[in-house]
């Protein structure tokens, strides 16, 4: 009776968020945030029923095989280093998200984004798009085999250069734990210039961003693996509100 | 043992190699009952549409269910409803639109009723998380003047939440910021 068990694990109501747990709307050194982050205070949302509910995309998106593996989408390999990226996709409560959708995007080995607004001239590879869908395990598991991004340049000030990351989005169980990310390296040295992963005030929360490396995970002969856990807001252990 | 949350971060401005798809705006197929479209643009605070914007929309149906599997009220019986839809704007002028069916009103907190509304995300270049905003409906004058949601939004506010009559479904802008800023909540 999975439906049942279903009903049983939904919280009705999710945790608040203290302030810093995620970056500002408004940042002045992200350029780009000036003339699009909300003015006006935010109001107040209860947690009802439309927030604790989520879309599960399962029958409707079709997750094939060969999407989770972004180096077998095309005739041939991808130039670069070849690595995996696996993880967990959790709440905060520790309890492992199982059937929940995880999406990344990312730019080739030389930093190029396989988009026609991409105006970076480093070469396109024809044997990578970049793109990648998967559904977590029982376990909460998900993993990719992909290429390692290169860093890239953008326009948000003279000489700024992106560290290497992979978008993420995660859909959660909930409409309130809906989120978009990006993984980044550890030890790359364009992190501490970087305006959006600084846009993170504490160390420690940016820090959750960070994949580490996993020699254990690593495939010998094959490919370096890279471990990402991603958390998901939880169920608010007392129940102030009540969802209905 | 409460861990934080991963942080959120931008979704870019090439999100449309990974996260659109071709059914991604069906809320509801075409020959659901009620079926309408849904248009709007975003904007900017200089007035200019925000030409990589990602508009995500959850609903319940007119019966006041949902599509998930939560069972809470009881799933959607409504053949080809969804009642999630997204849709990336990379056509360059900002505009998203949607095709789903009108919710029905639902149970809210302590009792109170709530008129039907359509929970929205809006992610972009330049907004480091989503914004959150909810879109009502301008011809339900008396359900929405019951909502507890609207009633906490300051009145001369509340017009930004209400999405226009328009033939054939809905039109609701959204502004990130300026004059006609619309109201965003915190979830
Ligand atoms: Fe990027």
């Amino acid at each position: 009776m999975r439906s049942v068990q279903t009903r049983l694990d939904t919280p009705r109501s999710y945790m608040r968020e203290p302030g810093g747990a995620h970056p500002p709307l408004d940042c002045p050194p992200y350029r780009s945030s000036a003339l699009r982050h909300p003015k006006q205070p935010l109001v107040y949302l209860p947690h009802t029923i439309t927030e604790i509910t989520g879309p599960r995309l399962l029958s409707e998106l079709p997750v094939s095989e060969h999407d989770n593996d972004l180096t077998r989408q095309h005739e041939g390999e991808p130039i670069g280093e070849r690595i995996t990226v696996s993880g967990r996709v959790l709440d905060t409560e520790g309890r492992p998200l199982r059937d929940t959708l995880v999406e990344i995007w990312q730019a080739n080995a030389a930093g190029r984004y396989a988009h026609r607004a991409d105006r970076w001239p480093a070469p396109l590879d024809p044997n990578f798009s970049g793109a990648g869908r998967c559904v977590t395990g029982e376990d909460g598991r998900y993993r990719f085999t992909t290429i390692k991004p290169g860093a890239y340049p953008w326009g948000n000030s003279e000489n700024a250069w992106r560290p290497a990351h992979i978008h993420f989005s995660l859909l959660g169980r909930a409409f309130v734990q809906r989120l978009v990310t990006q993984m980044y390296f550890p030890g790359d040295e364009l992190l501490a210039l970087d305006p959006i992963f600084n846009s993170v005030a504490e160390a420690k929360a940016r820090e959750r961003m960070l994949s580490r490396l996993s020699i254990e995970r690593t495939q010998p002969h094959w490919a370096l693996a890279y471990e990402f856990d991603v958390y998901l807001r939880g169920p608010q252990a007392t129940p102030f509100e009540e969802a209905h | 043992m409460s861990l934080p949350t991963t942080p959120s971060q931008t979704v870019g401005p090439f999100f449309a190699i990974g996260l659109p798809w071709e059914g991604g705006p069906l809320a509801a197929a075409a020959d659901v009952p009620g079926a309408m479209r849904i248009r709007g643009t975003v904007y900017d605070g200089a007035g200019t549409p925000v030409s990589d914007a990602l508009v995500e929309t959850w609903q319940a149906d007119p019966e006041g269910r949902f599509a998930d599997l939560h069972g809470h009220g009881g799933p959607s019986a409504l053949a080809g409803f969804r009642g999630f839809a997204r849709c990336g704007a990379e056509q360059g002028d900002g505009s998203f639109e949607i095709r789903t069916v009108k919710p029905g009103c639902l149970p809210g907190p302590h009792g109170a009723r709530q008129a039907p509304h359509i929970d929205v995300s809006v992610f972009a270049r330049g907004l480091l998380h989503r914004c959150v905003t909810r879109m009502y409906f301008a011809d339900e004058h008396e359900a929405n003047a019951a909502d507890p949601v609207l009633a906490s939004v300051p009145a001369a506010r509340r017009e930004t939440l209400l999405a226009a009559p328009i033939d054939g479904g809905y039109r609701f802008d959204i502004h990130l910021q300026g004059l006609k800023e619309t109201v965003f909540f915190a979830l």
